[in-house]
């Protein structure tokens, strides 16, 4: 079965600076993939190629074996994949049922003169984003539910502003889900309750996932592969064991061993 | 004001969990509002349908001819509707989809100027309203979007620059447009009159009935517009393009990554608040009879931005709100017999508002009236011609007879034929003074400051009298500058505006 996300060669510089270097990565229907790395390494980088925010000077991204390269960040997210961010990107000013509503907009078509009459397409697919966006938030149980509608996204604390970015990733009803470090920042338990997310997300919700995690617990419990990232290079792909203990990511994350010159 | 704290007694026995439990559920309930006549005002609102609100106040501002057959009065209510449309349509652009567009005032002249030419016997077109009309509101939608085309990539103080050219450039073809030819070639042509516009312009002509019956045929055709505008505009922010105009506000890059067409979106925002001052330009060029370029200069821009803030941009009814108490306020301004009480109460509020606790609001006021008597008697004896003015405008209590005009020529230091001679030599001395004094208080700290706070209060004061009670013009701008400030200090989201967060 062909890949649903292939990366082809990927790569991009700043200046002088060799970010992402022909980066070949596969992730399949169904599947989570874990993107590992010391900081620096390129993996948010490589995110922002997938999604357009930064666009590759060499390479492909297929996404179904249509490649997304040169398209519009927004036309991107339209094909079917959705992102979160490392450092939280919410509309803090809408409220919580808002955000989630607002990222339907690539998904519906009523043009400003439907909404303007309130004709019937308009105010159908008005019921639609309500109700979708309502079951977008039930996923993450009574956390996002209630009360908290209407409350402003800012007002919400830093775990449930994480389910809530993943409630308004997922709103945009993509296939492949790009996961910027969800478990940042997060306690132990949090943390617990993310992997657990993760897990749901494709089991329930039948997204493909990948992720960007410092957290090795999450990444060991979750991940179908690992991927291994340094200076922009892909230096091992496998298993977690495997690629834990893989003498280049082991290099990668913790230096050559000293050695002691007098 | 901070919250009361919850009644002990009224706690669950059980120790609370937090973020899901009762407690939390029902934090709405023991959320304190703000205090006082204004946060009444503002919960009755929040309870209220939007388009109670907006039937009610239509209701009211229609019925204004009907109570009062004053054309002052009339006036004054067409001209702050149109207002109140300029506002709503900057709200689109600047409040929701959050773009600094400098260049807003350019589509409002654009439509009249528009309207003026297919309508007057400058062309000797004269097209009949329900055609004209229609017409110039979609070219001026359609202008409002190549306008923004190239200036789709920009955002913030880029987009604030490039859009302000658009208004220089506008005004400089209204002035110089009464001889206009292509680079050059071929002869000229008197497009827009020039300095002295486009005069003669047909009134608006509605099922044969032509609207002659200045002011209140236009209050009319404004208000009815607003409520059919205010209605679209609201429907269209409940909706998706609404939100994402607000996505796109909060942050532009993760509007886009959500799938929403950030360019798109700002150019329907510009041509759709392009559409309202469209209309706008209409009923200004048909209730004036004419168009001048002198009326699309940046001031007014400044204006319409100033009420915007002033009521909350972001809120319709907010902005409505602010275009009305601004340009009533600048209205009043225009005859001294109104602005000496605004001033003076606005004064006293400020005092009563501010000044806390009582006895410190009893010494400034003690010492505001000693201050002024004393310079009154020392300069008095020094020099009698200095404090001989006599006021011979405004409201009776305040001319020379009145009880208050004793008070202020005791208190004041008003020269002989201040008003008469248009003396305003003590007064531009009072002025500078005050601005000295304005400093040192912001400098000042502690009882310095209420001390300081005497002389600068009457100087103001001197300074209101002996010149700015007569300059109009002058005073605009100071008020408006006043407002902001003080806006600034107490409300910086507005009258009726969300208080936003950037970053948490």
């Amino acid at each position: 079965m062909a890949p649903l996300l292939e990366l082809r060669g990927l790569g991009v510089t700043f200046g002088g600076l060799t970010a992402v270097d022909s980066l070949d990565l596969t992730v399949d229907e169904h599947e989570i993939v874990s993107l590992i790395g010391p900081n620096g390494a390129g993996k948010t980088t490589v995110l922002n190629l997938i999604t357009g925010a930064t666009r590759p000077d060499r390479g492909q991204v297929l996404l179904g074996g249509e490649n997304l390269v040169g398209l519009a960040p927004h036309r991107i997210t339209q094909r079917g994949i959705a992102r979160t961010f490392q450092s939280l990107r919410l509309f803090l000013n809408m409220t919580v049922k808002e955000n989630v509503m607002a990222a339907e907009y690539g998904r519906t078509h009523a043009t400003i003169v439907e909404q303007m009459l309130q004709l019937p397409r308009a105010r159908r697919e008005e019921r639609e984003i309500h109700a979708f966006a309502e079951e977008r938030l039930a996923f993450f149980g009574e956390r996002l539910m209630g009360y908290r509608w209407n409350q402003p996204a800012y007002s919400l604390s830093y775990a449930n502003r994480r389910r809530l970015e993943i409630a308004r990733a997922t709103a945009t009803r993509p296939r492949v889900l790009l996961l910027d470090e969800p478990a940042a920042g997060m306690n132990p338990v949090e943390t617990h309750e993310i992997a657990e997310l993760i897990g749901k997300l494709r089991d329930d919700g039948g997204y493909t996932i990948l992720l960007i995690e410092h957290d090795m617990h999450v990444v060991e419990t979750i991940s179908d592969r690992v991927v291994a990232l340094d200076h922009g290079v892909k230096i091992a792909e496998g298993s977690f064991d495997e690629v834990a203990t893989d003498p280049r990511v082991v290099e990668a994350y913790l230096g050559t061993k000293a050695t002691v010159t007098k | 004001m901070s919250a009361p704290a919850p009644t002990p007694g009224a706690e669950p026995a059980t120790s609370p969990q937090i973020g899901v439990d009762e407690w939390v559920r029902r934090s709405g309930e023991r959320i304190v509002g703000p205090a006082g006549a204004l946060g009444a005002l503002r919960r009755a609102a929040e309870r209220t349908p939007w388009y109670v609100l907006l039937a009610v106040f239509v209701g009211l501002v229609s019925a204004i001819p009907e109570l009062t057959s004053n054309q002052y009065i009339i006036g004054v209510a067409a001209d702050t509707m149109l207002y109140v449309l300029l506002a709503v349509g900057l709200n689109v652009a600047v409040g929701w989809a959050g773009l600094l567009d400098l260049g807003y005032i350019a589509f409002y002249g654009f439509a009249a100027y528009l309207y003026a030419e297919l309508s007057s016997g400058h062309y000797n077109l004269h097209w009949p309203t329900w055609q004209s009309v229609p017409l110039v509101i979609a070219a001026t939608i359609l202008l409002g979007f190549v306008l923004a085309l190239p200036s789709r990539r920009l955002s913030g103080d880029y987009l604030a620059i490039v859009t302000l050219f658009f208004l220089e450039i506008f005004n400089n073809f209204t002035n110089n447009g009464y001889a206009w030819n292509w680079l050059g070639f071929g002869a000229t042509h008197n497009i827009t009159g020039g300095p002295t516009g486009l005069t003669n312009v047909d009134p608006f002509r509605v099922f044969g009935h032509e609207l002659t019956n200045r002011p209140t045929d236009y209050l009319w055709v404004a208000t009815g517009g607003f409520a059919v505008i205010a209605v679209l505009l609201t429907f269209v922010n409940r909706s998706r393009t609404g939100r994402a105009w607000r996505a796109l506000r909060d942050d532009p890059l993760a509007a886009e990554l959500m799938g929403m067409p950030v360019k798109w979106l700002m150019l329907l925002a510009v041509a759709v608040g392009a559409g309202v001052a469209g209309f706008a330009g209409t009923v200004n060029a048909a209730y004036y009879q004419g168009v001048f370029p002198t009326t699309f200069y940046f001031p007014l821009l400044i204006t319409i931005y100033v009420m915007a803030i002033l009521g909350g941009a972001g809120s319709l009814g907010g902005v409505a709100v602010g275009a009305i108490v601004v340009n009533v306020l600048l209205e009043v301004l225009r005859t001294p017999n109104h602005a000496r009480w605004v001033f003076y109460a606005a004064v006293l509020i400020g005092l009563l508002a501010k000044v806390r606790p009582w006895r410190l609001l009893a010494g400034v006021l003690a010492g505001l009236v000693a201050f002024g008597v004393v310079v009154n008697q020392v300069v008095g004896a020094v020099w009698p011609r200095g404090v001989h003015g006599a006021i011979a405008m405004g409201p009776t209590s305040f001319t020379t007879h009145g009880f208050f005009a004793t008070c202020l020529r005791h208190w004041l230091v008003l020269p002989a034929h201040t008003y008469e001679a248009s003396n305003y030599q003590i007064g531009n001395y009072a002025f500078v003074l005050t601005i000295a004094l304005v400093l040192a208080c912001t400098a000042a700290t502690g009882w310095k400051r209420w001390v300081l706070l005497v002389p600068t209060i009457w100087g103001a004061a001197l300074a209101w009298e002996t010149t700015l009670i007569e300059q109009a013009p002058t005073v605009r701008p100071l008020l408006l500058g006043v407002i902001l400030i003080v806006l600034m200090a107490t409300r910086p989201a507005g009258l009726f505006g969300k208080t936003r967060v950037e970053v948490v």
